[in-house]
């Protein structure tokens, strides 16, 4: 199926700003999807709110535009009472570990088999570039007029440490490597995150000097580095990117179909 | 027909009930007074094939049944005030979206942690308003373990019908009370199943354009069909849009669908109504104390009746408003400082009749209680 097959063009132009790095996240989807040859009515793309969930809107899935931070709550339940579908659910930085950051621990936690994609811009950029749990000591936003005091989180470990299954990193440079985690995302059987670093030259840009789009995307190249380089153990600052965890644990919903037939009174 | 006997709390009759009904799915988060419904359903619901889940807090457990009600399937979370406070976004996001859920609440004594084992009746408002914006709702109540299970099975079908969220407003006192249950045999109640689409593979499903008669055919996720859901304004086919025309059109449909048909949700029960001089209306929990005050009063001749809400909204004004009609007095007998008292007021004739009796102390309102205000009202003094 060609890539505008998967698109609901009636929907488009769609609301993202010239340069936004939310597009290049939903053409490596869009191409995982396409390389994994499955058909549109097997996927239900479930989002939230903010720049980021406005992505589900524009694929020819069934889709869920639900509330701020809650885009896991309500795949679980979708997944939970159809597990043969494939979930799949695109987040903001904010969405994911701020207003959403508890049910993402859960999520993890239980191992619930679902792909969440979080789309690092580190700034809630919907709401006009306030900062986010992932803008970090330093960074500026029109909420930390005079630099954000705030630690920052790492998706990555904290994906880690709540227990999902598959965990990987990438940024909207390298959508190569962003097409293939997606990839192995939904096909992964349990709680599957995929960090990607995207930018938001509206407003992370502009608030902290980052320059134009092109800029934003190239400095990405710059200031990651593959898992384990060299690079990394010269300069500590470089940020990973590759896959982290992937390992096979039970997962949630076929742990259920043997609860439904415990009750039933086999096994 | 022989039908099963029981001998159960009032939560576990709306548990009977929520699987007589062919309840799929439940999501909800431990609070008390309401837990029994949820470890009920844990107990319950995998082996009649369904699926439980216990979540993180009450603002997943209402998010998760919409997301499995959109998959094709009958659901239910149950909860108490600080849990029905947390699930106000969502239920108003299944108002907008047009999901249909059924959301009991037991209610307990409130503000915030307020009475965790006393009951109340004081969410009646909350109910109707505590979703943000303009919008309308359908609220049950009851009063008898048999009524809850009769409820609870009309929620599910309330809910179907118009692919809307349902309330179940009970309440401490009945939840954890001991009575006689009997279940019904399959088919005895009527069940409404989800109406789905006929539209075929191919030919365009439009998920949000009402039929004449008002009602929208639903597809499954997972079906043939592939559309949009979303918390925003959107078109006939789930696509967000800020067009004035759609927008005030959309919100017209969301409260007309069920204002427009108040007098078919009410659901009440009347007690010596016909020559009544003094007419009680209550509801839940407070509908007992008032039918046995009637009943006693009636043993020494006074003419009292009872009117019983079992629909508080849409508010049944015209029912009380006929019930009401020409009474000497009209006493509302409420577990809060007064809540529906002022509905009643706006729908009778004659709005200095009716009065408050009421009870806001964490205690069961008895027949004394009301007895007493009863003849207070009556100029008898206590
Ligand atoms: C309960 C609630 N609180 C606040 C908002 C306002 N809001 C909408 S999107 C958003 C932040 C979006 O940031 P992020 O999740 O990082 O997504 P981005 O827009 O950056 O892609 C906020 C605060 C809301 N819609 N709902
Ligand atoms: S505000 Fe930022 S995140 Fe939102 S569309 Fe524009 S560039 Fe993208
Ligand atoms: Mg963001």
């Amino acid at each position: 199926m060609a890539l505008k097959d998967y698109i609901r063009e009636r929907f488009f132009p769609h609301m993202w700003c010239a340069g936004c790095g939310h597009g290049t996240v939903l053409n490596s989807l869009l191409r995982a999807v396409e390389q994994l040859g499955l058909s549109k009515n097997e996927i239900v793309m479930v989002s939230g709110i903010g720049c980021s969930a406005r992505i589900s809107g524009y694929v020819d899935f069934h889709s869920l535009h639900t509330l701020h931070g809650r885009a896991l709550a309500f795949a679980t339940g979708v997944k939970l009472s159809k597990p043969e579908l494939n979930v799949i659910v695109p987040m903001g930085d904010g969405d994911a570990l701020a207003i959403g950051g508890n049910h993402f621990l859960h999520a993890a936690r239980r191992n619930i088999g679902m792909t969440a994609i979080v789309m690092n811009n580190k700034i809630y950029g919907m709401t006009g570039g306030q900062f986010s749990p992932l803008t970090g000591i330093g960074g500026m936003a029109t909420t930390a007029p005079y630099a954000s005091i705030d630690r920052s989180f790492d998706v990555v470990e904290i994906a880690k440490a709540a227990g999902a299954t598959y965990v990987a990193r990438s940024t909207a440079f390298h959508a190569q490597e962003c097409t293939k985690m997606i990839h192995d995302a939904i096909l992964h059987d349990g709680f599957s995150v995929v960090e990607i670093m995207t930018q938001c030259p509206t407003y992370y840009g502009r608030k902290n000097k980052l320059g134009e789009a092109p800029d934003m995307i190239k400095r990405f190249k710059d200031i990651t580095t593959p898992i384990g380089s060299k690079a990394k153990q010269e300069n500590p600052d470089l940020i990973e990117r590759g896959v982290f965890v992937e390992k096979n644990l039970p997962e949630y919903c076929a742990e259920y179909d043997k609860i439904i037939e415990r009750a039933k009174g086999g096994a | 027909m022989s039908r099963q006997v029981k001998f159960v709390q009032g939560n576990e009759a709306c548990m009977e009930g929520a699987l007589y009904a062919g309840v799929q799915f439940y999501a909800g988060y431990p609070i008390t007074p309401s837990s029994e419904i949820t470890e009920g359903m844990a107990m319950r619901l995998p082996a009649a094939g369904g699926k439980f889940i216990q979540m993180e807090d009450e603002i997943s457990s209402i998010c998760a049944i919409v997301g499995a009600s959109l998959t094709g399937h009958k659901v239910m979370t149950a909860t108490s005030g600080p849990g029905f406070s947390l699930m106000q976004e969502g239920l108003g996001y299944a108002i907008m979206a047009e999901i249909p859920c059924v959301i009991v609440n037991v209610m307990r004594g409130g503000p915030s942690t307020g009475l965790p084992t006393h009951g109340s009746q004081g969410d009646v408002m909350q109910a109707r308003w505590g979703v943000h914006g303009d919008h309308s709702i359908v609220a049950l109540t009851a009063s008898s373990h048999q009524d809850v299970f009769e409820m609870t099975v009309e929620a599910f079908n309330i809910a179907e019908t118009y692919r809307t969220p349902v309330i179940l407003l009970l309440d401490e006192t009945v939840g954890h009370m001991r009575e006689k249950l009997e279940i019904p045999e399959p088919g005895e109640l009527p069940l409404v199943e989800r109406l789905r689409t006929n539209v075929r593979e191919g030919v365009n499903y439009h998920p949000y354009l009402p039929r004449e008669d008002g009602r929208l055919p639903m597809s499954d996720f997972g079906g043939v069909h592939r559309f949009n859901v979303t918390g925003l304004y959107h078109d006939m086919w789930g696509f967000p849009t800020s067009d004035p025309k759609m927008v005030h059109d959309l919100i017209r449909h969301l409260i007309d669908k069920i204002e427009n048909r108040v007098n078919v949700l009410a659901r009440y029960k009347e007690y010596y109504l016909d020559d009544a001089e003094r007419v009680m209306v209550s509801y839940g929990c407070s509908a007992r104390s008032a039918l046995h005050v009637v009943k006693d009063r009636r043993q020494r001749g006074e003419r009292l009746g009872l009117l019983e809400l079992q629909t508080l909204w849409p508010f049944p004004a015209d029912v009380v408003k006929h019930c009401c009609a020409g009474k000497k007095s009209v006493i509302v007998v409420e577990m809060n400082t007064g809540q529906i008292v002022h509905e009643v007021k706006k729908a009778v004739d004659s709005p200095d009749n009716v009065f408050l009796a009421n009870r806001v102390d964490g205690e069961y309102i008895t027949p004394p209680d009301i007895l007493k205000i009863l003849r207070l009202i009556q100029g008898k003094g206590v």
